[in-house]
């Protein structure tokens, strides 16, 4: 059988299309023309045009964590290629399923700091799960193959392929490999069935088991096993950041979130429990506090499909390396029904003693902002955040209930983050409501992509938590530096309304608390992209806070 | 801290070693030796790196290593079960007569060999265990070492254990 000549352009778009992409995400450049040309008659296949190669990166990634698909973006060689190392940084610590392609300058050149050269494998050897270059045109099409394999199984991650251009305009006979053929890669998925009896043991033993689940369980689509799990047996639950939404905050076992800006309760069930069931997470150090200290009652499951992560920061009893929601079947078929109704009750005292609060007075305060959100959505937008005080605002005072609703740089903590990824996160989910929440420090990080935005008529509502400064950096001047305010003072910040107007959008502004429902629903209604500029009272802190290297249970702002 | 020699099989191709070495920098761990060769199989090199480090770090080393893409296997070779070997060609002063005889007495007392001499040197060839190594290159310090070179050490299971007959490691 022969096969049709293309060139490596041609046969990158046949790949991505071979791979379902609908949509992806970048801006050309001097090295990756050819495949643009292919791009500009390609129907099948939107591009979306950002005005940095960060929102690019963002965007895909955004985009990767609404539906759950790979995201794909692109850049040009050298600058192009570097601006991407954020967005890919982001990814890594969040495990999120990219394909990158960056143009390259051609193989002959390779190596003489060529015009726009730069060694992109070398810089994001890193933070990628793997890189490529493209040194034969005959390759490209199973390293595109490989690349998309190796982004989407096992823990997921970024992959980028680095595109030479002569590579791009090569012919030779396409073909798409049959499957993926990789010795050195074989993720393991069904867990060690020994491991699943003795952690389905424990959990029948236990009187105060919490789950403490994070963004693996989205990862493995594992949010009904986990469900299962907590319902069955009566298992109080807390989410990571990252977990936010694979357990209905709603539901009375639901604990919210754990860690540095969690739940009193949480932190104290966590650190009382006598079984920590740890699901799809790494033990960060924003979540654990205090390393020596965490769990330290507790014996602890962990479940987890990179076996690195086990045993990596903390010391775990029973280790399962697997597929969450695999795993998580065969324990609920062995887990009995049980009421733990001690456990429950001293938790639903600590509910009451200590819950979320904040001073809700006559200002525009965010939390109340979160919840008048909250409100008006439904609870079923995709919420897609910045970094900073007002994430951690998102996090607390929306109820989540869906997974893929919460989409938030965790690991990293990108700062210029949200704006692009709620691009992604609408393109991929044209249907959902997306809102993007956002500080006047982190939104300006990005900006630029309102064009974007609205270019594409993308129906976003952004808000502007505006407190004028770096809110979450003076918080820690306030509590750490004596108030010494170095430089986290935004002065110089654009009019947001009229920014958005010179680019052609809608802005609203808020600066008092009776204006912000009428503005909500006016830009819920308008169907088109809007940004409301909230006008917050400048020194708000985000409480509870357990300080830097603290145990858990030792919060400032729980009395 | 223990010593420990790992042997880590790698498909051979281009960025592959600074994979693998760049990780052992991320991660804080300080490689000692470092040696890479072709193996029986086509397309696959093996590197034997000494790394120095407690259980805890080698464990968390072997996984993240295994996490590369280019990684086919990882085995930790322990000292009571394997034979290791390291070559070192050292390059001595020899100014008078009575020291070069003293010197190549050395040399057969260490079975190693002389594989390059003129009136003012001798260039010398050793193969063995780390240990022999060093004591060699101790006892002829006083003659003025020239030059030394060290291959790093290399190492195979005894017996028909092999590292090649193990699947990656899955658990």
């Amino acid at each position: 059988m022969s096969y049709m000549k293309l060139t490596g352009a041609q046969i990158v778009v046949e790949c991505l299309k071979k791979e379902g992409v609908k949509v992806i995400f970048g801006i050309p450049g001097g090295a990756i023309m050819p495949l643009y040309d292919i791009l500009y008659s390609e129907t099948s296949i939107k591009h979306i045009l950002t005005k940095h190669e960060q929102g690019a990166a963002h965007a895909a990634d955004g985009y990767a964590r609404a539906t759950g698909n790979v995201g794909v973006c692109i850049a040009t060689s050298g600058p192009g290629a570097t601006n991407l190392v954020t967005g890919l940084a982001n990814a890594y610590l969040d495990s999120i399923p990219l394909v990158v392609f960056t143009g390259q300058v051609s193989t002959n050149l390779i190596g003489t700091d060529a015009f726009q050269e730069v060694d992109i494998n070398g810089i994001t050897l890193p933070i990628t799960k793997n890189n490529y270059v493209v040194r034969e045109v005959r390759d490209l099409a199973r390293i595109i193959q490989e690349a998309f394999y190796i982004a989407r199984t096992g823990r997921p991650g970024p992959v980028l392929i680095d595109l030479p251009k002569d590579i791009q305009l090569a012919q030779t006979e396409f073909k798409y490999p049959e499957k993926v053929s990789l010795n050195g890669y074989k993720p393991t998925f069904s867990g060690h069935i020994q491991q699943i009896k003795i952690a389905a043991q424990e959990i029948n033993k236990a009187k105060k088991p919490v789950i403490y689940a994070g963004g693996g369980v989205i990862s493995s689509n594992a949010s009904s096993e986990l469900r299962d799990l907590a319902f069955q047996a009566n298992i109080p639950v807390t989410t990571t950041l990252m977990g936010l939404g694979t357990f209905p905050e709603t539901h009375s076992l639901s604990l919210g979130m754990l860690g540095m800006h969690g739940t009193a309760y949480a932190n104290y069930a966590i650190s009382a429990a006598d079984l920590i069931i740890a699901l799809g997470v790494r033990f960060d150090d924003r979540v654990t506090g205090k390393l020596s200290k965490f769990g330290s009652q507790a014996k602890i499951i962990h479940i987890d499909i990179d076996p690195a992560e086990i045993g990596k920061n903390v010391l775990v009893d029973i280790p399962i390396v697997g597929d969450l929601k695999k795993v998580l079947k065969k324990i609920n078929e062995m887990i009995e029904k049980k009421e733990n109704t001690e456990w429950l009750e001293i938790i639903k005292d600590w509910k009451r003693k200590y819950p979320l609060k904040y001073e809700n007075n006559q200002e525009l305060k965010p939390q109340y902002i979160i919840e008048e959100v909250y409100k008006i959505s439904e609870g079923k937008a995709v919420i897609v955040t910045d970094v900073g005080q007002h994430q951690m605002w998102a996090a607390q005072y929306y109820q989540y209930t869906i997974p893929r609703t919460f989409i938030s740089s965790g690991g990293l903590g990108t700062m210029g983050y949200g704006f692009p990824a709620a691009i992604g996160a609408k393109l991929g989910c044209p249907e959902k409501r997306v809102i993007c929440i956002s500080g006047d420090g982190s939104f300006q990080m990005n900006q630029q992509e309102i064009a974007t935005a609205v270019n594409n008529n993308l129906a976003i509502t952004v808000i502007i938590m505006n407190n004028g400064y770096l809110g979450m950096v003076r918080q820690w001047q306030e509590l750490f530096f004596n108030k010494r305010y170095s430089s986290t003072t935004l002065t110089g910040n654009p009019d947001f309304v009229k920014l958005i107007e010179a680019y052609g959008g809608t802005g609203i502004r808020v600066n008092k608390k009776q204006e912000l429902s009428p503005a909500l629903e006016k830009a819920l209604s308008l169907n088109k992209f809007v940004l409301i500029d909230c006008i917050i009272p400048g020194e708000e802190n985000v409480f509870p806070m357990v300080s830097p290297g603290s145990p858990l249970d030792q919060m400032i702002g729980v009395d | 801290m223990m010593r420990h020699t790992i042997a880590v099989l790698v498909k051979d191709h281009p960025g592959v070693l600074a994979r693998v070495a760049g990780l052992f920098t991320r991660r804080g761990f300080n490689i000692e030796s470092l040696a890479v060769g072709h193996t029986e199989e086509n397309n696959i090199s093996r590197m034997t790196i000494v790394v120095e480090g407690d259980e805890r770090a080698l464990e968390q080393i072997t996984k993240q290593l295994n996490k590369l893409i280019d990684v086919i296997r990882v085995r930790d070779i322990f000292p009571s079960n394997s034979v290791e070997r390291e070559l070192a060609l050292i390059k001595v002063n020899t100014n008078s007569l009575a020291n070069r005889s003293e010197i190549i007495q050395m040399v057969d007392i260490f079975r190693a060999k002389i594989i390059d001499v003129n009136s003012q040197m001798m260039t010398i060839e050793t193969t063995g265990t780390e240990d022999k190594v060093n004591a060699l290159i101790e006892l002829l310090k006083p003659f003025g070492l020239k030059e030394v070179v060290r291959t790093g050490k290399i190492a195979l299971f005894r017996g028909s254990k092999s590292v090649s007959t193990f699947k990656k490691q899955e658990e």
